[in-house]
């Protein structure tokens, strides 16, 4: 039983492995920046921008299913951001604009409105086709991630779209600016003159809210538990009289909600949006919930985990960059600590057969 | 004295602390069928993986004409000429008869096959087992599992096989083709082949057997002549104490009428079928496999789609979803447990309140502990063996695995139950619990629809059986006026 639960700390074991191996090796070769506050930041800043779509794919991944549009899904949502604030009626840029009476502020907040709702129609479209047809989801969020890409290029004329610095309200700005802390959207706590703890990046208050929110949800409520019935054995969800069309819609239009507010994550940190930056992202997407324990068969994932395998992926590639390793050798390292992942994740479900001929026939010479 | 075919001897096996097998000794004789006989959790499979190499054996030896034998894998058990017959068939679905037949036999070793050389032996062997008429190019994945049986059974002669293990092969069968496997086993004994035979079924080890072994607790608890021990003595040795009572009567009244189906047939079904069934009342239905009655039931319960008819439940009419007819009070057991019937991954708890969490709502969020409590209160009057609710349902026994199942419907609080099969490939002692837990909800004043194969449970269970064949519900009578040779002979007329 204690064993179980250690098991279960896993991914957080792994990430304290990697975060100590990068620290030595940033001790020794490297300029000790690594455990910096600032890099902290940094580090926590580029792993919310994989976590929150990663919330959703959890749970998709938790229903039996996956989402291969993830990717092309967000900047999309990041894309209709961009277009909608590049038109902005804003009196600083367009005069013309300004006049014609469309407040600012009621512009941003349709222009929010209309990226969430892309990200829950990209999502509910998947989920439709999925429990409509019949059809594999890989299969159909295969053919959604082409479509997706299309309609991104179309809508920025294959190019990328830049929105006017002046048009880009402070707050959403100021949402992703890693390292100065000073620009944060939340400023850190202060009691009785006194700075409490360290600033933390407002994109990591958004990512903990949703983390918080996604956990409760698939944990506490009779729809978390239908989405882990339904993956575990589809069957068996029907014979228990749960809809599973209806769940599995439910299940990707809420992991496109996940995507739109990553496609926020995303247009805050480069500022434009470009639809083709989108292609691979999905699997980066993937291996933070395979990192942190989601089972690609269904009816296993966590939250929590999820957040660390996007943290795990995070440290490597800023500690790799830190190290001056080059970014092909960071992408090697990166897939080979994923396929070890899966491996010693395997062992505690008792296969690879292999693993344990080799133990117990070792044991047997030993006797 | 000639060796026997095959002996084990002292065959010791644990798994961490659990320990499988408990120095079992066995011997076949060439030309006998011996059958094994057990309890599941007994230790039956173990020892057949030891035998086929799968688990390698802590101590004692194995001896197969003489020669010793320790297998490494399934190779090595091939080459002694030992082959399994699973519960589950080992066949390549989309392959011809003939390239089943040829799998993993050595050709002439440059990795060639010679077809027509060895299209005799392979029509040979056919002609063995009664197969004479089939064609060696037809695809595996389209004959009966009959015939996919008996194709296993010809693969392993076409390996030149000396002992042939059964696990459990009749649990998937229609009632006439277990008397043609009955036959070939005959004529497979005659040709010296030594044979040993897993089953529950007692009637059957009769029908087939020679000699017997009994295995309990991973210890060979009794061994002899088959003809020199009575069922009931089996029975005690396999549960290791008396079962008086096989089939528990717990006396119940059966009361207004309180299902009604009128002339319903399913999507899958071929032909309607009308009947009524009383609170208080056991209603059995019996007929082979593939007569229609799985059909019938998963049309009730609204996992097949109800094509015509009326379902009437204590005078309301019952449409639409799974979930509506479960809120209306029924509930069903399905017979395919493993896939089905429980997710297999997920914990017992999870298992036992699947699909009806509503209650347990308070103030949009799951109180998990009063779910657990409930849930685990459930569990212990069940008795399901387990450490803890927590625990995976695939790590259960298979009977504990199927009272997990009867929990769910139970903490569903169903008024009408349909059990399909719910005692399919689960040890004696478990079977008399759910017979008594059948009973009990009767005597509660539910209604219980319980579908079997098997007749001396229908028999002794149910206050009224019905009897389908060909898809239809061809009779219903008083089960004291029905006997296993009136029910077969109803359940195999060919009349429309």
């Amino acid at each position: 039983m204690l064993n179980k639960q250690l098991w279960k700390l896993g991914p957080l074991i792994a990430l304290i492995v990697i975060v100590g191996l990068f620290w030595a090796a940033d001790h020794t070769w490297g300029q000790g920046q690594f455990l910096s506050l600032r890099n902290f930041r940094v580090i926590t800043n580029s792993a919310a921008l994989i976590a929150v779509p990663a919330f959703g794919m959890t749970i998709i991944i938790i229903s039996g299913g996956i989402d291969l549009s993830a990717g092309t899904a967000l900047t999309l949502c990041g894309t209709t951001l961009a277009l909608m604030l590049k038109h902005a009626p804003n009196a600083t840029v367009d005069a013309a604009a300004a006049s014609s009476g469309v407040d600012f502020s009621l512009w941003v907040a349709f222009a929010l409105l209309l990226m969430t709702a892309t990200g829950a129609t990209c999502g509910f479209v998947n989920g439709a086709l999925i429990s409509g047809t019949k059809v594999v989801p890989f299969i159909v969020t295969l053919g959604t991630m082409t479509i997706y890409l299309g309609i991104g290029q179309i809508l920025s004329g294959e190019s990328t779209v830049y929105a006017p610095k002046e048009n880009i309200p402070d707050w959403l700005s100021l949402c992703y600016t890693g390292r100065i802390a000073e620009n944060y959207l939340i400023p850190p706590l202060n009691l009785f003159g006194f700075e409490v703890g360290f600033k933390i990046p407002s994109s990591v208050y958004i990512t903990l809210i949703l983390a918080v929110t996604a956990g409760i949800l698939m944990r506490y409520t009779v729809f978390g538990r239908n989405v882990f019935a339904l993956g575990s054995s589809e069957s068996t969800a029907r014979l228990c009289g749960i809809n599973a069309p209806l769940t599995i819609m439910s299940v990707y239009t809420l992991a496109g909600f996940f995507v739109a507010i990553g496609g926020l994550l995303y247009f805050a940190d480069v500022k434009n949006g470009n639809p083709s930056d989108g292609t691979g992202k999905e699997l980066e997407i993937i291996a933070a919930v395979v990192l942190g324990g989601g089972s690609l068969s269904g009816g296993r994932g966590s939250i929590v985990g999820t957040m660390i395998g996007a943290l795990i992926i995070t440290v490597i590639r800023n500690g790799c960059g830190l190290l001056s390793i080059p970014n092909t050798y960071t992408l090697i390292i990166i897939g080979c600590i994923i396929i070890i992942a899966v491996v010693v994740d395997q062992l505690r479900h008792g296969s690879p057969e292999w693993f344990f001929r080799l133990i117990s026939r070792r044991r047997n010479t030993n006797w | 004295m000639a060796h026997k075919l095959l002996q084990m001897k002292d065959i010791c096996k644990r798994f961490g602390p659990t320990v499988a097998l408990d120095r079992v000794s066995l011997d076949v004789t060439a030309g006998e069928v011996l059958a094994l006989i057990g309890e599941n959790g007994a230790g039956k499979s173990t020892l057949l993986k030891v035998l086929s190499g799968a688990h390698r054996a802590d101590s004692g030896h194995i001896t197969i004409q003489g020669a010793t034998y320790r297998p490494r894998g399934p190779l090595d058990a091939r080459n002694a000429g030992i082959a399994m017959i699973y519960q589950e068939l080992n066949l390549a679905p989309d392959l011809s008869v003939e390239d089943n037949l040829l799998l993993g036999q050595s050709g002439t070793g440059s990795g060639m096959l010679f077809r027509k050389q060895q299209r005799d032996k392979v029509i040979e062997t056919l002609q063995t087992v009664g197969l004479g008429s089939l064609n060696p190019t037809a695809i595996v994945g389209e004959q009966s599992v009959a015939t996919q049986q008996l194709i296993e059974v010809s693969r392993a002669l076409v390996s030149n096989a000396k002992i042939i293990l059964f696990d459990e092969p009749t649990s998937s069968l229609p009632q006439k083709d277990v008397a043609q496997l009955f036959e070939i086993i005959s004529r497979l004994k005659k040709s010296k082949i030594g044979i040993v035979y897993i089953s529950h079924f007692l009637e059957e080890v009769r029908n087939v057997a020679d000699s017997y072994s009994v295995l309990r607790d991973g210890q060979a608890v009794g061994e002899g002549r088959i003809s020199e021990i009575s069922d009931s003595e089996i029975i005690s040795l396999m549960v290791g104490r008396d079962v008086k009572d096989l089939y528990p009567q717990i006396p119940h009244t059966p009361g207004a009428t309180r299902l009604k189906v009128n002339g319903v047939r399913g999507y899958h079904s071929q032909q309607k079928a009308t009947f009524e069934v009383r609170a208080g009342e056991i209603f059995g239905l019996a007929g082979l496999v593939g007569s229609g009655r799985t059909e019938l039931v998963r049309t009730l319960f609204g996992l097949d789609h109800l094509v015509e008819g009326s379902i009437e439940l204590d005078g309301r009419i019952v449409t639409g979803s799974v979930k509506k007819r479960m809120n209306a009070g029924l509930g069903m057991l399905s017979e395919d447990r493993k896939r089905e019937g429980l997710a297999q991954e997920l914990p017992i708890i999870e298992n036992a309140t699947m699909g009806s969490l509503r209650r347990y709502v308070n103030r949009l969020l799951l109180n998990l502990r009063e779910r657990d409590g409930s849930a685990s209160a459930l569990i212990r009057k069940v008795e399901v063996k387990a450490h803890s609710g927590y625990q995976n349902v695939s790590e259960l026994s298979g009977g504990n695995q199927q009272k997990v199942a009867i929990a769910r419907i139970l903490h569903q609080d169903a008024k009408v139950l349909i059990m399909d099969e719910p005692t399919k490939g689960i040890d004696v002692g478990t079977k008399a619990e759910i017979y008594r837990m059948m009973g009990e909800l009767a005597a509660d004043g539910k209604t219980v629809i319980f579908v079997s194969s098997y007749l001396p449970e229908l028999l002794s269970v149910c206050d009224r059986i019905g009897v389908m064949a060909r898809g239809n519900l061809r009779e219903i009578r008083e089960a004291e006026d029905w006997t296993e040779d009136s029910i077969m002979a109803v359940a195999t007329s060919s009349e429309r």
